[in-house]
């Protein structure tokens, strides 16, 4: 990797700082009487991430060859818009998805009527893996995680109403991103909106699937492959469409710490640049359209630092690394979540106070747009007033708290300046070790990512078992009632026999030759190594199921069976 | 004559006899393993012989597995919402094909009313959220001293 410039010999925050003069006193005389009077409450402070931190930062903590810079300009520490949110709130994107497509284009409606400003869909287990709801391993899934699509037609329904050119939506779908990508296209252009016009964002990142949430199909060269081509052909044919979001969320979410969910999700982002460059892409044709996606957990000032210093080394790598020109390219837009995991079945109003904290820490850290999680949504599909208290969290730090107000109000910060040059430092070691074993499809094959996060999640388990960390109402402050205190989300028990009616019924009556036709096309561009996505959008048009087209490339590709590690 | 102490029994029966071995087992489309980890790591730390079969197991694969491996103990996991369904289909593939009693258990995110029909299906106990490992761990190896 002699492309890799190590700026992280500049930044070797670890070394240990000589404490100016009046410092070293204030330790002799005020703090140490003080802790003669009052120890610690314990010896060693850490991070949520296990990164030591100290009782006190002052000026000597900050590295001054680490460039804070200004907002809107490299490298982009302070945000990714001159004006941040005194221009432009954060959107407030919250996920949903249930049922069938009618269902939750209701919901979305609900979500508008209350306030939101952009969608972003949940998808059901059989279309997220790529099989038709009537295939007998996805009947007993259907609808119930998300909703379920086998054609064009159900995405038409989902986006009912719903103007694309002016509400921007996000498609949570990875596998079989691909097709959804396609058949979005081929709905918005049916309800005129232009090529120019289509925005939104498919997640679409598919090597965090063999890490952390485990929803692939093929094996991941190919899959990649097929990522590399949904960013080729959006650049073509919708150019302010986010092909992909690489998502850190499900990396955290399995247990990773926050060094580990920068130094993977980076190692993500940069695998499909350089693979699209390596079929002669340049970087600045697709990373400009690269988007990212963070968890925000409970470390309050971890998780701000975590997105300032995403945005620097994002920026870094595009630059210095692949040699990218277009400052678009250094940009990292983000969209947050605050964290799923840290949310509690028992006592579960507490949810509402971690959600609003942790979505201060996103709105604080610079997100372009946030979904903060509902109170129930630790165990079921958040109910309508759950979503909406969610909802109103966001509006309340927008117009009321006047956090949005300033732009990167902690810069500057001794805590703040030092712990983002640490979780960079950090990151960036790790991800170079990813690199030189052979990079992030290499580490996925061999297992090795997986074992470094099952190893975090283990720690933190164990952490949680003998209280040296503490979840509110599950292992400090119990509750003697141990009856989980809610109504569960009741899914309409015909969803099933609905989705399957209209799927069956439109192949009865699609016209066969075309089907049959576009599939084989499908085909021959896999085998023949062409980008798979103008004979995917036109077997989307002969309205082929996302079974049908996966499996075409299942008889290419091929399954996978990943390795079990634990 | 001397009797034995119960707790003398059960070390001699553990000693004299091969570990516990449990199938630790993700049925269906849902891939949420973090949990499945966790509970295979902790068996396995507490010196049973432990087979995590993985994600995406259908009731067939994972009953052969069952079998196949000898287990005394089947550990599923779910967090999809589809418990229920496999939670049947797997008990009656059970009761039907083993020659001796599997221990059924199940963690996930279950609601309360699940967690009875599961129990007459024939799992035996549910491990919601929060449970401690060390709880899952001990409750499977009651069972195996009251056998």
């Amino acid at each position: 990797m002699t492309n890799l410039n190590n700026n992280a010999a500049a930044l070797d925050v670890n070394a240990p700082q000589e404490a100016s003069p009046e410092l070293q006193n204030w330790r002799d005389t005020t703090l140490a009487a003080s802790l003669t009077r009052m120890p610690t409450r314990k010896e060693n402070f850490d991070t949520l991430s296990g990164l030591p931190i100290k009782d006190l930062y002052t000026a000597d903590d900050v590295d001054s060859s680490a460039v804070i810079g200004l907002p809107g300009e490299y490298p982009y520490t302070r945000g990714v818009h001159p004006t941040m949110f005194r221009a432009r709130p954060w959107t407030i994107r919250q996920v949903a998805g249930f049922g069938t497509a009618e269902d939750t284009n209701g919901r979305y409606k609900y979500l508008l009527d209350h306030g939101e400003t952009g969608l972003s869909t949940d998808f059901d287990l059989p279309t997220l893996l790529g099989y038709d709801s009537d295939h007998p391993i996805g009947m007993p899934e259907i609808g119930k995680i998300g909703v379920a699509v086998d054609t064009v037609d159900d995405v038409r329904l989902l986006m009912a109403d719903i103007p694309l050119d002016k509400v921007s939506t996000s498609y949570t779908i990875n596998a079989s991103a691909f097709v959804l990508i396609g058949m979005y296209e081929v709905v918005a252009k049916d309800q005129g909106v232009t090529a120019m016009q289509i925005t939104g964002t498919c997640q679409n990142d598919i090597l965090k699937e063999y890490t952390a949430q485990n929803e692939y199909i093929y094996p991941p060269a190919p899959a990649v492959r097929l990522v590399v081509d949904t960013m080729e052909y959006a650049a073509k044919m919708m150019p302010r469409y986010n092909a992909i979001s690489v998502s850190g969320y499900h990396i955290r979410e399995a247990g990773s710490t926050a060094v580990q969910e920068l130094a993977f999700t980076l190692g993500a982002a940069h695998c499909y640049v350089t693979e699209a460059v390596k079929r002669g892409l340049s970087a600045d044709f697709v990373a400009p359209r690269v988007s990212f996606f963070w968890d925000i957990h409970n470390d309050f000032f971890e998780e701000i630092c975590k997105l300032r210093a995403a945005r620097r080394l994002w920026a870094r790598m595009m630059k210095e690394w692949v040699g990218a020109k277009d400052p678009k390219s250094w940009m990292m837009r983000a969209h947050s979540q605050t964290a799923g995991v840290s949310l509690t079945a028992q006592q579960p109003d507490n949810n509402v106070a971690r959600v609003a904290i942790q979505a201060l820490a996103a709105v604080l850290g610079g997100t372009q747009s946030l979904h903060t999680n509902s109170k129930d949504e630790a165990f079921q599909i958040p109910s309508e007033g759950a979503i909406k208290i969610a909802v109103r969290t966001q509006q309340i730090l927008e117009l009321e708290n006047r956090v949005a107000d300033v732009v990167d109000p902690l810069a500057g910060s001794y805590y703040v300046e030092n712990l983002t040059n640490r979780l960079e430092a950090e990151a960036e070691d790790l991800l170079r070790k990813v690199l030189d074993r052979g990079g992030m499809v290499q580490s996925i094959e061999d297992g090795w990512i997986q074992q470094q996060i099952a190893d975090a999640s283990s720690a933190y388990q164990r952490a949680l078992e003998a209280q040296t960390e503490y979840m509110v109402g599950v292992n400090i402050h119990v509750d003697e009632e141990s009856k989980l205190p809610f109504d569960p989300f009741v899914l309409d028990p015909t969803v099933g026999e609905r989705q399957i009616n209209r799927l069956q019924s439109i192949r009865k009556s699609r016209g066969q030759a075309e089907f049959s036709a576009a599939l084989k096309e499908i085909k021959e561009a896999a085998v023949g190594q062409q980008n798979v996505m103008p004979a995917v959008v036109r077997a989307i048009r002969a309205q082929a199921t996302v079974g049908e087209i996966c499996d075409v490339l299942r008889g290419v590709y091929g399954g996978y069976r990943a390795p079990t590690v634990y | 004559m001397h009797q034995p102490s119960t707790e003398f029994i059960y070390k001699e029966r553990v000693m004299m006899s091969r570990p516990l071995r449990v199938v630790v087992a993700k049925p269906g489309l849902d891939g949420h393993d973090r949990g499945a980890k966790i509970i295979a790591r902790a068996f396995r730390d507490a010196g049973m012989e432990v087979i995590y079969t993985g994600i995406f197991q259908t009731v067939d694969m994972i009953v052969r597995t069952v079998l196949e491996e000898d287990a005394d103990v089947l550990g599923l996991s779910i967090l999809s919402g589809a418990h229920l369904h496999f939670g049947e289909e797997i008990c009656k593939a059970l009761r039907e094909q083993a020659t001796r009693e599997v221990l059924v258990v199940m963690g996930g995110i279950v609601p309360a009313p699940d967690i009875i029909k599961l129990k007459e299906f024939g799992v035996a106990e549910v491990f919601g959220p929060g449970t401690h490992t060390t709880a899952i761990v001990d409750y499977v190896k009651d069972w195996y001293q009251a056998q």
